[in-house]
């Protein structure tokens, strides 16, 4: 009995399942237990939402973290003239640049630097501002353009310069410089504009043609960009590159132009303010294209300053101007031929017509002189031409009326677009009486007198006379072009079956070529300065002088008017127009010397000197520059 | 039986081999499971590397072990003897780390005392859960009838958890304050005292969060909506749950994580280790490690309700809660359930003393385990 009582105090002594407290606990417990492992299933059900339900999503997102992509600007494509002598090209640029991350005093470093290649007050201001904003293991550029001076005191002076690095870049390298500039052009940073509408603009080391062909080709010029993938971490250091596409560097350009005939032409201009346009006439392939006073298009590439470009606005030689292609000046005589073939085509005139000059015309109670004040007495067409008689072209302009003299112009390409490959071309103007109808007034009979001797409202720019003389000489309705090829591809128009025939009657254009060689070659012809010395080659051409100011019948009664006497923005303009050789004719000239007086005294010889200089380089036939090549200049790609 | 029978009779010396037999080794074996997965994962955070996570973390860790098996050999008793100095140095130093602590982040406060850095809201949590099971040892089921007895517990809790709130770290508070609720559940209190509680605690709860500090309240809102701030403070959650869905079901393989390597997961080797993890091992890696730590907790639990003592299931009861507790605000706080706050993922995230409490609280729970079947000290509480 005892036994069994010990026995149950011995149970009732062990606080077993029996006690209150135990039941509740091992029941609340497990109520615990259930809501823990509730919870535990409800993480277990919302990793699985996270990370097989919506895991793509994140996934995703996962991707753009990790992988950025960024782009490498192309190299810019390479111009080239017509024997492959770089015009424009790239050139390294060596910079410095400081990693902030690398030094830790910063103003220090800026000091010492400076100290050794002078940093100005603003890029100081920049420099600091860049490093303020941009992470610190990205650099931030300091100085461009360093000479070898600078770089070797920077290399010198390494050790008390930490975190500066030397890199290099690209610039744009303009080896003949203003030889070149207003054909090349030149390119600038990209502006905001140019970034809006294409956001590759905004890579460090692309640039936009703002001038020339740098300008109109500038889509070619530039490439495709490339791109590489790289994987970054969390603060956007590189980290690996998963992939990498080198994008297309830019098309290589290859202009008609011939540096070295460009060269020898501006030689003959020398320091006149002027424009010369050489070009193939059996293709229309522009051989040289000069207007002087030029610039330097490297300038731009760096900034100009606001004193250089004070200078360039208000020079009266407008240097920043192509003249050749957006100077416009009154034809004067050199507009005579194309009056001829209006009248020849519309039968008011025939080759063998004379006309009687006494000196002057008059005209509806208006007394138009010749510039001859005796008169040239009974001419042929070629002899009006030969003496450039100013009666016998007032008498052909009133017979053939000004639409058809228009109509004959634009066929030779004079007053209209020649649809060059250049920017900022000007139209000129071969006026009608539509056209001053259009203007609210009236077209007098005085109006087409005037103009039959291209003075007036006439207005045409060099390269419209150097087309007008090409298709002249070749029958051919050629256009003037600077593109010649590609990458290595010919453009269309290399060949001259390419271009169609004029829709004028050849023997009414040999009559035009006689009459222009008689100008040049035979006696008392207005050009005589204007004869080649080379053995059995002739050339052709026509004067022309154009004047700037009205000069009244008593100041040129008086037989003392001299121009050459006129302040030098009051002087008439020299013009001439020629091609050559005679007998097949290949090369066609035109050339305005601006304010140079008169075209038979000035411009002829000019004419000559250039055209002797053309057929001697015979840049048509050549496959290889004649002499030697201009020095590659340091050429980066 | 006979073996263990002679062993416990045996001397004191040979009393400790015995109880060292009593260790419930097949849990130990489960803590070091974790302690690997932490090795691997703090490995893996350090770009593959031993240093500087996860050698240290490794020390720490045969520290805690060691600290473990001591605390799993101390009676009951003794315990409930330390139980009331440990809770009021607990007191003490979350006075001093008001009034002198660090700041981290805005919210972890801690001490630093011979180059050691305490914490000292963990030193709390476990002080807690020794003197309320103290405590409710004594006071017996039927005499917590009367509410007068539940007063001074509740006391204990408020205690730190204001002191806590103060810190400010809101998170930690709610820890303690649910443990402490869990032990008053688990100690008997009666459902109609509960009920009677529960009413007026909305009311509390819209004071509470008028009293929160902007950030908290930055916390709550970007939490609801973490797409709003991106960079801000949204920011963590975001890439926390790309991490995750990066890794989707089989992940990318160890140390291949890409969000984790690539440090756009942020704090990966603390409180976002097990996105890391996850990314890394993918939903199969996540669901393993929650497997792991589901039988952590129902060991715990097992354990207390094995004890013949009040004292031991109360003690294993707290400590498995608290336990549960960490993994359930870490876990729901890399996947954005909760708003974030400075919680480890215990025995894997980065830290000594986040490590060496939690090691400290299985020490408890195993020394309830091994003194089981102990009867000490109870109130009359039989029927």
């Amino acid at each position: 009995m005892i036994g069994r009582r010990k026995t149950l105090q011995r149970l009732m002594s062990r606080p077993d399942a029996d006690t209150p407290s135990r039941g509740v606990f091992t029941r609340r417990a497990l109520v615990v237990l259930g809501a823990q492992m509730a919870a535990f299933g409800l993480l277990g059900h919302r990793l699985y939402g996270l990370q097989v339900l919506e895991g793509d999503h994140f996934a995703r997102m996962a991707e753009n973290n990790r992988v950025s992509r960024r782009l490498i600007a192309p190299p810019r494509g390479r111009v080239v003239d017509r024997f492959g002598i770089a015009v424009a090209s790239n050139k390294v640029n060596w910079r410095a640049l400081l990693l902030p991350e690398e030094t830790s005093d910063i103003p220090g470093t800026l000091d010492r630097f400076s100290a050794l290649v002078p940093i100005e007050a603003r890029d100081r201001a920049r420099i600091e501002r860049e490093i303020r904003h941009k992470r610190r293991f990205i650099p931030v550029m300091l100085h461009d353009f360093l000479s070898w001076d600078d770089m070797a005191r920077i290399e010198l002076n390494a050790p008390s310069l930490p975190g500066v690095l030397i890199d290099v870049g690209t610039t744009r390298n303009y080896p003949f410089g203003p030889l070149m500039a207003h054909v090349v052009g030149y390119v600038a940073p990209p502006g905001d504009k140019d970034v809006a509408q294409d956001q590759t603009l905004a890579l460090p080391g692309m640039r936009v043609g703002r001038a020339g062909i740098e300008q109109t080709q500038d889509g070619l010029l530039r490439g495709q960009v490339g791109a590489v993938e790289v994987e970054v971490n969390a603060v956007g250091r590189l980290m690996s590159e998963l992939s990498r596409d080198e994008g297309q560097p830019g098309d290589e350009i290859t202009l008609t132009i011939d540096s070295g005939l460009q060269q020898a032409v501006l030689g003959r201009i020398a320091d006149q303010s002027a424009s010369a346009v050489v070009m193939d006439c059996r293709n229309g392939e522009v051989l040289a294209m000069v207007s002087n006073p030029s610039f330097d298009p490297s300038l731009f590439d760096s900034g100009v300053s606001q004193a250089q470009w004070q200078e360039w606005a208000t020079d009266p030689r407008t240097p920043l101007i192509n003249k050749a292609v957006a100077g416009v000046y009154p034809p004067g005589s050199t507009f005579k031929p194309a009056v001829a073939m209006a009248a020849l085509k519309t039968g008011t005139l025939s080759p063998t017509d004379r006309i009687f000059c006494p000196g002057y015309l008059d005209v509806g109670g208006t007394r138009f002189h010749c510039w001859s004040r005796y008169g040239h007495g009974s001419l042929t067409l070629k002899e009006g031409l030969k003496f450039s008689c100013d009666v016998f072209f007032y008498e052909v302009a009133r017979r053939t009326g000004m639409d058809a003299i228009a109509a004959a112009s634009h066929s030779f390409g004079l007053g209209t677009n020649l649809d060059i490959e250049l920017p900022h071309t000007r139209t000129g103007l071969i006026p009608t009486p539509e056209w001053r109808r259009a203007h609210g007034q009236h077209w007098n009979g005085g109006d087409t007198i005037v103009s039959g001797i291209g003075q007036g409202f006439v207005q045409v720019t060099p390269l419209q006379l150097a087309t007008y003389v090409s298709r002249i000489a070749s029958g051919r309705a050629v256009q003037p072009h600077l593109v010649r090829a590609v990458s290595g591809r010919m453009t269309d128009g290399t060949d001259s079956g390419h271009w169609p025939a004029l829709d004028m009657p050849e023997p009414f254009l040999t009559q035009l070529r006689a009459g222009m060689y008689a100008v040049v070659n035979e006696e008392h012809g207005t050009a005589p300065k204007a004869r080649l010395d080379i053995p059995g080659v002739q050339m052709a051409g026509k004067t022309g002088s154009a004047q700037v100011r009205h000069v009244s019948r008593a100041l040129r009664e008086s037989g003392h008017f001299d121009s050459s006497s006129l302040p030098w923005e009051y002087r008439p303009h020299a013009l001439f127009i020629c091609f050559a050789p005679y007998d097949a004719p290949r090369y066609a000239a035109a050339i305005v010397v601006e304010h140079g007086n008169a075209g038979a005294a000035v411009a002829a010889p000019l004419a000559r000197d250039i055209m002797t200089d053309t057929l001697t380089r015979d840049p048509a036939n050549r496959k290889e520059p004649p002499g030697q090549v201009v020095a590659e200049v340091e050429d980066f790609q | 039986m006979n073996f263990q029978k002679r062993l416990l009779r045996a001397e004191p010396n040979f009393r400790i081999l015995a109880k060292l037999w009593q260790v419930n080794w097949l849990y130990v074996l489960l803590i070091c499971a974790l302690a690997m997965v932490g090795y691997g994962a703090l490995y893996s955070a350090a770009g593959g590397s031993s240093r500087p996570f996860a050698g240290p973390q490794t020390i720490r860790f045969a520290v805690g072990l060691v600290m473990m098996v001591c605390v799993a050999l101390m009676s009951p008793r003794l315990l409930t003897r330390l139980a009331w100095p440990l809770y009021g140095l607990s007191l003490v130093l979350l006075v001093a780390v008001l009034r002198m602590g660090h700041v981290g982040k805005g919210a972890e406060r801690w001490l630093i005392v011979g180059g050691v850095q305490i914490q000292p809201s963990e030193l709390a949590k476990i002080a807690l859960v020794l003197v309320l099971a103290t405590w409710f040892h004594r006071v017996s089921y039927r005499r917590m009838v009367n509410p007068l007895y539940l007063l001074p517990p509740a006391a204990m809790v408020l205690l730190p958890v204001g002191l806590v709130l103060k810190e400010p770290n809101l998170g930690t508070a709610v820890i303690i304050g649910v443990v402490g609720a869990t032990i008053f559940f688990g100690a008997g209190m009666r459902l109609w005292q509960i009920a009677l509680l529960l009413v007026p605690l909305p009311f509390l709860g819209k004071i509470a969060y008028s009293h929160l500090h902007d950030y908290q309240k930055a916390r709550i809102t970007t939490f609801l909506n973490p797409e709003s701030d991106p960079l801000g403070a949204g920011y963590n959650i975001i890439q926390s749950k790309i991490a995750l869905g990066s890794g989707g079901m089989w992940g990318q393989g160890y140390l291949h994580g890409t969000q984790g390597q690539l440090n756009f997961l942020p704090e990966k080797q603390t409180d976002f280790i097990f996105t890391m993890i996850a990314e890394e091992w993918g939903y199969v890696g996540g669901i393993a490690v929650i497997g792991l730590l589901m039988l952590m907790v129902i060991g715990g639990m097992l354990i207390a309700m094995r004890s013949r003592n009040q004292f031991g299931r109360l003690l294993g009861l707290g400590i498995a809660t608290n336990f549960f507790l960490y993994c359930a605000v870490n876990l729901s706080m890399v996947m954005g359930t909760i708003p974030v706050g400075g919680v480890p993922l215990p025995l894997i995230s980065y830290g000594g003393s986040a490590m060496l409490t939690v090691m400290f609280g299985f020490g408890l729970l195993m020394s309830a385990w091994v003194h089981r079947n102990d009867h000490f000290g109870e109130a009359g509480d039989r029927a």
